[in-house]
């Protein structure tokens, strides 16, 4: 149920906001507001650790003078922040020079269908029941097997907002939706060797996360089977990125076709529009009207609206991400993506976990990155890794303390398979993938 | 006091808030048998200007106002937030609180006169320090001098940024602590293109001082020389080595290795929990003996130090690693009480709306007795990392990366060719007991930091002088 008359409340603050940039001489303006309440309940050792109420807010707006922009935001809602702010905004664009790119989006352009999305789902969570399935939760991991030697915790989280946006013109949009998770991480232990790992749920309704002893299950399950890990010698393998990381690899592509390294030129997939970048197998879109999901939105940061498209199809690159600004800088239209890509998707292959281990053969299978060593200008790419070596597609042991590298613009075009062990706990839905050959520096 | 009073103005008076009113709230917070409580209350104000593409293109302003209300009892921690200070709200969110404890009776509270302690920074606000016809020039004045430096380079981005944040924190014992923190940082990134290959280089800095830092000894200028230094000599720079070798780090932020490496795996949440990698290693020896290992937020100006931490404790210079031996941990105060110790001032938030938790200030390595040119010179093959982008830790398992964003080959006791995209990877307990030689060439870095911390950012100073580690994985593309 939207909290309708909450969203009508802030749509009014919004469109106030709206008004008195006008009146302070703005020739266009952009406002958004978010209010969000949830409560944070942990468990360490079998008992209640911290409990958390959050109550919190923030007002943004951009205004122009002509082609002079100037922004500022505020926590606090009082009328004499919200005008010192606006007054901020002004002045600001007062010393920001013209930017011939600069301004809202162009009217046609703005969502003008509002469909039910179903991404609020309030969780009736007392204190009490939240602490019950933490600790349930956490025993779960504890009393998995007799080398969990210690606690992180288990934690339960329930967040529900209301975001509002509106422009000057005459855009004025507001939803609510919600976000809950439940997550576990524990340490192993077996002589010298001490490992840490995690598992989690999360989704917009309560009803869809994973069972607390499962989510304990999987984090004790996730600990123990890096116990005991080894280095590997500095050779060069095919690397299997296990589901639950693959999507960073399709995260720095994104950020590659994104605007704003485009038109700064720092991108490794510049002008790459219309060429292979992938292998032909590869079919890559964006689903932002997906029912229930967490990345799902009618419209973007700017109320541009968004579509079901093709990034990439066929391997070959379709479309960059684009917001208005750098859609214009770009001589191009917005693709409704101020704020990012929502629900980017990978079509999967026919294999599932097994079937890709086998596919690796003999090789390197990573579960964890570490680091952020991806330049974006050249594509080169080096990051910490720990994970499993493979071979014949079985698992012999775990790895620890190597990096994996190699060049982003390659491992693209040399992904060998994308599994269908899809991962959907992300804005990035992608299975397990398989590239042909990277370098592993270690002892 | 004065300080006291200042920040009083900012925060208190505008929203009619009073002494009597803290006490209700902590009244209320007290009156179930808990171990501590504590109201924590921030006004922060934050400009950001940037110039790109020879244009100064975006300028914003952020407000950031609210409070934090705490109780402790064991290990149980209650807490709730708001952005509205209004006495009804805080006393409603001591209620939510208190309830980590069941039982309740009546409190009282009175405020206690305040102490003083020393400070590190002056009460400024960075903010009004130059006019805004002032700030857009100092950009262009940066952009422009820039630009001339090389016909190759493409771009130039700017960002001048600073922060003026008020605080003040109630203890349960009526004391009250207050402080003014101004924060200034600038950047400057360039990009070059030769022969369609391009690169990027970037430099910047700050601390707690006001824009006046970067026009002091031309500070602005020489970040965009620096970067464009940097980014020239990426052009040059080829694939980096793989596999284990002799590394060599420069002076400064390379001290981000004490960050990942040794400090996070010594805060005292960790080790109250006995989940980091030096758990239960007091005593022990954890590095050679030559090397030594502080945390010190009491630095004047820097963009780590702090007066008092975000609980109110004065912060204090804190001996982690003495000559190679694990000395102590890193504390906040719910961590120190369970430890049976004292607050080392460690008590950091990223804001209102987050928990404190222990976290560094500016982590370094005292000088040695090398000369930074012998170092080199005792190594026939190796890695000399001078400049990096970030790193990460896993202070369970003890294992760190760092990005080099500027390194070269030793080669016979010589730097010879750049080289680029090297990541380094190690393990904390063990990186410190092969350092070899220490340089006497301690730097500290030039203001950039910030660390993350489950979800909390907060900025952190680091330093070192030249450090030789003997054998360090490096994660290049040429095998």
């Amino acid at each position: 149920m939207q909290n309708q008359e909450e969203i009508n409340r802030l749509k009014n603050i919004v469109q106030d906001l709206l008004d008195e940039a006008k009146s302070q001489g703005a020739s266009a303006a952009e406002a958004g507001l978010s209010q969000e309440n949830g409560l944070s309940v942990s468990a360490r050792l079998g008992d209640v650790e911290t409990i958390e109420h959050h109550c919190g807010q923030g007002l943004g707006i951009t205004v122009y003078f002509g082609q002079h922009k100037g922004s500022s935001s505020t926590s606090d809602l009082s009328p004499a922040s919200i005008k010192e702010a606006v007054s901020a905004a002004c002045s600001i664009a007062r010393y920001t020079n013209a930017d011939e790119y600069s301004g809202l989006p162009e009217q046609e352009r703005l969502a003008t269908e509002f469909p039910d999305l179903d991404l609020n789902h309030s969780w009736d969570l007392s204190v009490e029941a939240a602490i019950k399935l933490a600790i349930e939760c956490e025993n779960a991991a504890r009393s998995y097997h007799a080398e969990i030697s210690n606690s992180e915790g288990a934690s339960v989280n329930t967040h529900q907002g209301i975001h509002v946006m509106g422009n000057s013109l005459g855009f004025l949009q507001g939803y609510q939706s919600t976000r809950h998770s439940l997550s576990c991480s524990v340490l192993a232990q077996r002589g010298d060797s001490m490992q840490r790992d995690y598992w989690y749920s999360v989704s917009r309704n309560a009803q869809n996360l994973e069972s607390a002893v499962s989510i304990g299950n999987k984090a004790a399950e996730r600990a123990l089977r890096r116990l005991a890990g080894r280095s590997l010698s500095t050779r060069q393998c095919p690397v299997l990125y296990s589901a639950e990381i693959a999507s960073g690899l399709l995260s720095s592509f994104i950020g590659a076709i994104s605007g704003g390294n485009l038109y700064r030129k720092s991108s490794f997939l510049l002008d790459a529009i219309d060429s292979q970048v992938f292998p032909e197998f590869v079919h890559i879109h964006e689903q932002p009207h997906l029912i229930g999901a967490l990345g799902s939105a009618a419209y973007d940061g700017e109320g541009v609206a968004t579509h079901e498209r093709d990034i990439v199809s066929a391997g070959v690159l379709r479309s960059y991400v684009l917001s208005t600004y750098s859609a214009r800088k770009l001589g191009l239209h917005s693709t409704g993506n101020a704020g990012g890509v929502r629900n980017l998707t990978i079509d999967s292959g026919t294999l599932d976990f097994q079937g890709m281990l086998k596919q690796l053969g003999t090789g390197l299978l990573v579960t964890e990155l570490m680091g952020q060593g991806v330049n974006m200008v050249t594509g080169d790419y080096s990051r910490g890794a720990a994970g499993f070596w493979v071979e014949n597609g079985e698992i012999l042991y775990p790895v620890e303390e190597i990096t994996i590298a190699g060049n982003l613009k390659d491992m693209l075009k040399n992904i060998v398979a994308v599994g269908n062990d899809v991962e959907y706990r992300g804005n990035v839905r992608t299975g397990s993938i398989l590239v042909e050959r990277m370098s592993i520096a270690g002892e | 006091m004065k300080l006291l009073n200042l920040v009083k103005q900012a925060i208190l008076t505008p929203v009619g808030i009073q002494d009597g009113d803290i006490e209700k709230i902590m009244s209320r917070l007290l009156s179930s048998p808990v171990d501590a409580a504590d109201i924590y209350f921030q006004s922060s104000h934050t400009e950001s200007w940037v110039i790109e593409g020879g244009i100064i293109k975006e300028g914003s302003y952020n407000i950031e106002q609210g409070a934090g209300v705490r109780a402790v009892s064991g290990e149980k921690t209650g807490f709730a937030y708001s952005d509205r200070i209004e006495l009804p709200v805080l006393l409603e969110a001591a209620n939510n609180v208190k309830s980590i404890v069941r039982q309740g009776q009546e409190a009282q509270v009175g405020l206690k006169q305040a102490v003083n302690w020393p400070q590190y920074y002056p009460i400024a606000n960075p903010l009004k320090s130059l006019s805004d016809q002032q700030k857009i020039e100092l950009l262009r004045r940066v952009d422009t001098e820039t630009r001339k430096l090389d016909s190759r380079i493409e771009e130039v981005i700017v960002s001048l940024v600073s922060a003026h944040e008020s605080i003040l924190v109630a203890n349960q014992d009526g004391s009250l602590a207050a402080d003014i923190r101004p924060l200034v940082r600038m950047n400057v990134t360039v990009i070059v293109e030769e022969k369609g290959h391009r690169e990027q280089g970037s430099m910047g800095g700050g601390g707690r001082s006001d824009y006046s830092y970067f026009i002091d000894q031309d500070r602005a200028l020489e970040y965009g020389k620096e970067a464009v230094r940097q980014a020239l000599v990426n052009l040059e720079a080829e694939d980096a080595p793989a596999g284990n070798m002799t590394v060599v780090l420069g002076p400064g932020w390379p001290g981000i290795l004490l960050h990942e490496a040794i400090g996070h795996g010594l805060e005292g949440d960790f080790n109250r929990k006995g989940t980091s990698a030096f758990s239960g290693r007091v005593g022990e020896r954890v590095a050679s003996d030559l090397c030594t290992v502080v945390d010190d937020g009491t630095l004047q100006g820097r963009r780590g130090s702090l007066s008092i931490d975000d609980e109110g404790t004065p912060t204090e210079k804190t001996v982690l690693i003495e000559n190679g031996i694990l000395k102590g941990y890193m504390q906040d105060k719910l961590n120190a009480r369970l430890m049976g110790v004292k607050s080392t001032g460690n008590g950091r938030r990223e804001s209102y709306a987050s928990l404190p938790m222990p976290r560094m200030t500016n982590t370094y390595m005292l000088a040695g007795q090398h000369h930074p040119e012998d170092i080199i010179r005792s190594v026939k093959k190796g890695l000399y990392a001078k400049n990096f982008a970030g790193g990460q830790v896993d202070i369970t398992s003890g294992k760190f990366v760092f990005s080099a964003s500027e390194a070269y080959l030793i080669e016979n006791g010589k730097i010879t060719r750049a080289i680029k995209g090297a990541t380094l990877i190690g393990n904390g307990p063990d990186v410190l007991t092969k350092v070899s030689m220490v340089g006497n060439d301690l730097e500290l870095d030039s203001g950039v930091g910030t660390c993350g911390k489950d979800g909390q950012s907060v900025p952190v100073g680091v330093g070192q002088p030249t450090l030789k580690i003997d054998g360090l994985t490096v994660g290049g593309t040429s095998v």
